[in-house]
């Protein structure tokens, strides 16, 4: 034994002890920070939407729930078609262009597979909220330029009638429109490619 | 008795804690109406947990049971809508009680040095408090409970690159769901009570280390006398203590007021839609967050721009924290201040409570602008504190405490 002590070797110990310590704190951390993420059930829960639309009108928004969110359904008249183009200069991505937003078959100018038939997802891309359908020309509370569209009680963002979000509004990116494709005529599924489940 | 002191003080230091915190913790003798708001919020604090373990009793956390059970304390439970009345009126007045003890630490620059890890810890402990009723609010599972966690929660998806899978994290679902809800209860119930209390425990030891501040902002520990207590010092108990009952007193009387005649506050401390079940379909068409939020959803809702928005609000609290840094005068007390600082707080001030306002409101046009020019002024106070506090016209700050 001898008399002096090695406090090199001393703490070099205790800071291989601490790393190696900490190493397994920190692992211990991973199955609680795990079982935070959505459940296997949750992971599930996503089944393709069949929707009728047959007694859709002209104007009229119907709203489904698919994976929890609300996704609406509504029908456009020519006008309204005709309309969208005219908006391209007030918005943020005419063109659609952010891909994660639509399927590459709604990549088109009227963002839909049937021009008058339109499928988005009724949630904000700001911060969540499902925004109102306000089909009508020019309200007071929207000005005279509104020609119809999507807008965001939450924080005032506004979207088109093809769900495309204006410029100056705090949403980033237009609404999404998800997968989805038709059985014969009146018959919507939504959450579903036509070639297979998204 | 003694004997049993004697004992008990060999084994814990009962007698020594009690003289150092309260029996001989030296406070200034200035102390005026601003000075109630500390052990008020105690008091409140107090409330909120004995109310909250027996509002527990009561509740179920579940998607599917919650809203239900809320409406059961409040019509079947024996005096449960008291206990629930408690609870939520409690959470405003905890909110307004906190609000005047920073403004009281705003105009005697009590956040200033050596008092800056005292305003860290307060500062901690209202983010734990906002956090504490954020996640509370969710609890009946109303529609503004549902949709004001929607909105917050996306908050985080704003963050680059990780930021969709965090608010994923959080809400432990697609939407916000029984898996949000079920967490969100076990936050509130025992994991921020228990942060809670240990940052009260952390502040008000930083405090009684370095001594209170005061409207002089002058420090009593330059003068003591021959025992080595301040001249200026007077014992917490019992004299501020008998002072603080008669300020718990007066805000009791208050408080039962709003409790027994108003407890939804008009809509303000329960908002009208909560008393519609949660609809993961539908948004409120006008939702607001509860008023104590309000100035920073108004700067959130002034940037048009998703992370420009988050990062601003985020900002509007950080900078709050700086605050014992950015004041650059050796002058505490407002009393003593040039007319910049003056200015500056009022400006501040008028700038708080109008975002808080414009926050209740729809986003039109001119009140989004509003907004802007009061966001501007609120930070133009921080950015430019440590000019306009250096340059100045400070008054000579008298040796002594000033007392009538």
């Amino acid at each position: 034994m001898s008399q002096s002590i090695d406090t090199g070797k001393r703490r070099f110990l205790t800071a291989a002890a601490s790393v190696v310590g900490g190493a397994g704190a920190a692992a211990v951390a991973v199955p609680f920070v795990s079982s935070m993420l959505p459940s296997a059930k949750a992971e599930a829960a996503g089944a393709p939407v069949e929707v009728d639309i047959s007694k859709l009108e002209t104007g009229q928004l119907l709203t489904v729930e698919w994976r929890g969110k609300p996704v609406w359904i509504f029908r456009r008249s020519p006008e309204v078609l005709a309309n969208l183009e005219t908006l391209n200069d007030s918005l943020r991505d005419p063109s659609s262009n952010v891909l994660s937003q639509q399927p590459e078959y709604c990549k088109n100018d009227t963002r839909a597979i049937r021009d008058e038939l339109m499928v988005l997802v009724g949630i904000c891309t700001h911060l969540g909220c499902s925004p109102t359908y306000r089909p009508e020309l020019a309200p007071a509370d929207l000005g005279a330029e509104w020609k119809g569209g999507f807008f965001c009680p939450c924080h005032g963002s506004r979207f088109d009638l093809a769900g495309r979000v204006f410029q100056g509004v705090p949403a980033p990116i237009n609404l999404q429109v998800p997968p989805y494709h038709f059985q014969g005529d009146n018959l919507v599924v939504v959450g579903q490619d036509a070639e297979g489940v998204a | 008795m003694s004997s049993f002191m004697n004992w008990l003080d060999a084994r814990f230091p009962a007698t020594k804690m009690w003289k150092e915190h309260l029996s001989e913790y030296y406070a200034p003798k200035n102390f005026n109406f601003w000075y109630f708001f500390g052990s008020l919020a105690l008091l409140v604090l107090v409330l909120q947990i004995v109310t909250g373990i027996f509002l527990t009793m009561n509740y179920k956390p579940d998607a599917a049971t919650a809203f239900a059970s809320v409406e059961y304390i409040m019509r079947d439970v024996e005096w449960g809508w008291l206990i629930r009345y408690l609870h939520s009126t409690g959470a405003s007045a905890f909110f307004v009680v906190v609000y005047l003890h920073m403004f009281r630490g705003l105009i005697y620059g009590s956040y200033k040095q050596p008092r800056e890890l005292v305003w860290i810890f307060g500062m901690l402990i209202y983010l734990a408090l906002m956090a504490e009723a954020f996640m509370g609010y969710l609890l009946p599972w109303g529609q503004m409970s549902y949709w004001g966690a929607q909105v917050i929660i996306s908050l985080f998806g704003a963050i680059p690159v990780v930021g969709e899978q965090l608010a994923l994290w959080i809400r432990g679902d697609f939407v916000v769901a029984d898996a949000t809800l079920n967490r969100f209860f076990a936050f509130h119930v025992i994991a921020l009570p228990i942060v809670l209390l240990g940052l009260v425990v952390a502040h008000i030891i930083a405090l009684h280390e370095v001594g209170s501040n005061n409207p002089d902002g002058v420090e009593i520990k330059k003068n003591k006398d021959a025992n080595g207590k301040p001249v200026d010092g007077i014992p917490f108990h019992p004299y501020y203590t008998v002072k603080d009952i008669v300020g718990v007193v007066v805000f009791l009387f208050i408080f039962a007021l709003v409790l027994f005649y108003a407890p939804e506050g008009g809509g303000w401390f329960l908002e009208k839609d909560n008393f519609v079940p949660a609809d993961p379909l539908k948004t409120p068409e006008h939702i607001v967050p509860l008023w104590y939020f309000t100035p920073f959803y108004a700067i959130l809702r002034a940037v048009p721009d998703k992370l420009m928005g988050v990062m601003a609000m985020g900002g509007a609290i950080v900078f709050l924290f700086l605050l014992p840094w950015l004041d650059r005068s050796p002058v505490k007390s407002i009393r003593y201040r040039g007319p910049l600082f003056k200015i500056a707080l009022t400006l501040f001030i008028i700038s708080f409570v109008a975002l808080g306002y414009l926050g209740t409101q729809a986003a039109t046009p001119g009140y989004t602008l509003a907004a802007q020019i009061f966001s501007v002024i609120y930070f133009a106070f921080f950015i430019f504190m440590p000019i306009y506090t250096k340059i100045d016209k400070d008054k000579p700050v008298p040796e002594r405490v000033t007392f009538q």
